[in-house]
């Protein structure tokens, strides 16, 4: 299945899923070191995104949290690419300098329609994504 | 978004990849907020200049960047004074980190001004579009210079800056600038009240934009912590008030108003061990007229913030009040420096430092008027 998205930061990613219900701040809420969700809130907690499509409605918090993207990046445990119901300006300078593909407004609620372990492929060029 | 061909060029990566990332950052944050275009700054002011809030991950990124800013660029309060901050009880840690991000900044061509009062140094014109990221230089650049800046993040600023351009939205439309409630202050108020109502204010609309109605004359003193508080609690990036700020009158009166009568502030403590005084940055006028206040050695310890610039320029006045124990402290405030930690309870006279202490240094404050603030620190009972 193929549904059209808005691409905001360039770049074509695949790989598998993972889902937070949550809001996110990379600052607190993720373990850079390790790429695992630490906020112990969180359903996922324990869980890591690195290397998947990390899915979750909208980033909050501290705009530090730009900056530990970037570290998760520098340490390969960022994920491959981000899918938020609509975007914030932390996630997407975030995600700009970190080379992370990001995506949002997708035709269906991505919290509705993608559960953990999916695998999909974003292409933020042309604003789809496919889901296999 | 519209891109004209240079621009895209410069997404493409053809003038490097400082350029490139920060036009990547300037598409994006035009997506999100509907953006048609890219508009030319006449200036850029970048804030999150403390090492806090950019850690070693952050220093790293700023280490790579290349190139000059193509407009006049200042920045935010740093962690701490770049010359006194060992007599803010700064570890040398900090400091070494801290200078090394400014380091970059100079680099990059920024004026090392570290000030949220870019508009004492920097003044821009009404109309001029300019990206700012301190909220009190953003709220007071809009409403009483009417100039046109939206409440930037640090990164997009920073890009704007390296680009000379911003996406065009909100505060950059002269319609998204229009009052969406008429504000009615019942009574003439003292100066020290004006901090007060916009803390109180930006609690009770929200982020509401208003159309105030201030009895009897209004200073642009009274505007900036007017402003500044209302920023904080509020988020608003501009107000008017009729008869005063350059716009009011360029839009229809809004339906809902509000009338103000109560806009007491309850203290979080009652025994202050520091008086910090300087949040807005003060101007000159406002250094000389402390220094003159402050006739004999303080008992307690007060730290007077400002920018380089105006101190520089008012050496006799910083000179007196280090004289009386005094500390003037510049590139930092009270809100953005780890030092004030140290305190227990800090009695200020800035709605946005009542605000933000408690949540940033964990403090308690006390919110009095300049010249209790004084008192205080000079051990008058009075």
């Amino acid at each position: 299945m193929r549904i059209r998205g808005r691409g905001i930061v360039r770049g074509i990613a695949e790989g598998e899923v993972i889902v937070s219900e949550s809001n996110i701040s990379f600052l607190g809420d993720i373990d850079p070191i390790t790429g695992k969700i630490k906020d112990k809130e969180n359903l996922q907690y324990g869980k890591s995104i690195t290397g998947k499509i990390f899915v979750f409605p909208e980033g909050r918090g501290s705009t530090v949290g730009s900056y530990v993207m970037y570290q998760m990046m520098k340490l390969n445990t960022a994920p491959a690419g981000i899918i938020n119901i609509k975007t914030e300006p932390i996630i997407a300078v975030g995600a700009v300098i970190s080379d992370i593909p990001l995506m949002d407004r997708l035709e269906k609620n991505p919290l509705k329609i993608l559960s953990d372990g999916d695998h999909v492929r974003m292409d933020c060029y042309e604003g789809w994504l496919e889901i296999y | 978004m519209y891109l004209t061909a240079e621009e895209e060029k410069i997404l493409d990566g053809e003038q490097g990849e400082t350029l490139q990332k920060s036009m990547e950052i300037l598409v994006a944050i035009g997506k999100i907020f509907d953006a048609d275009r890219l508009i030319p700054i006449k200036s850029a002011q970048v804030s999150g200049v403390s090492y806090q809030n950019i850690g070693d991950s952050g220093i790293e990124w700023f280490e790579n960047l290349k190139g000059k800013v193509r407009v006049p660029s200042l920045i935010n309060p740093a962690g701490m004074d770049l010359d006194k901050w060992k007599e803010m009880g700064i570890e040398s840690e900090f400091a070494r980190k801290q200078l090394k991000i400014i380091s970059v900044f100079r680099r990059l061509g920024f004026r090392i001004e570290c000030t949220c009062t870019p508009y004492y140094i920097l003044t821009p014109e009404k109309g001029d579009h300019i990206a700012w990221a301190e909220s009190s230089a953003v709220i007071y650049a809009n409403a009483v210079i009417g100039a046109m800046t939206n409440r930037e993040g640090g990164p997009s600023a920073l890009a704007a800056a390296m680009v000379g351009k911003t996406p065009r939205f909100g505060m950059h439309i002269k319609e998204k600038r229009a009052p969406h409630i008429r504000v009615e202050v019942n009574r003439k108020l003292k100066d020290h009240e004006f901090p007060k109502v916009g803390y109180w204010m930006g609690k009770e609309i929200e982020n509401k934009i208003p159309l105030i109605n201030f009895k009897g004359k209004v200073t642009d003193i009274n505007l900036r912590d007017f402003g500044a508080a209302l920023a904080s609690t509020g988020g608003q990036p501009i107000f008017h008030v009729e008869g005063v700020t350059p716009e009011w009158k360029d839009f229809h009166l809004p339906e809902e108003s509000i009338y103000v009568e109560d806009f007491d502030v309850e203290s979080g403590c009652s025994e202050a061990d520091l008086v910090a005084i300087g949040c807005p940055h003060l101007s000159g006028k406002e250094l000389r007229k402390i220094a003159q206040m402050v006739s004999q050695p303080l008992k307690k310890d007060m730290w007077i913030f400002t920018s380089r610039f105006i101190k520089n320029k008012n050496m006799d006045a910083v000179a007196k009040l280090e004289k009386m124990g005094a500390k003037v402290f510049t590139d930092t405030c009270m809100v953005v420096s780890p030092a004030t930690r140290n305190y227990r309870c800090i009695m200020v006279n800035s709605g946005k430092a009542f605000c933000y202490l408690p949540k940033l240094a964990s403090t308690e404050v006390i919110f009095k008027p300049l010249k209790e603030c004084i008192q205080e620190a000079l051990g008058n009972e009075d």
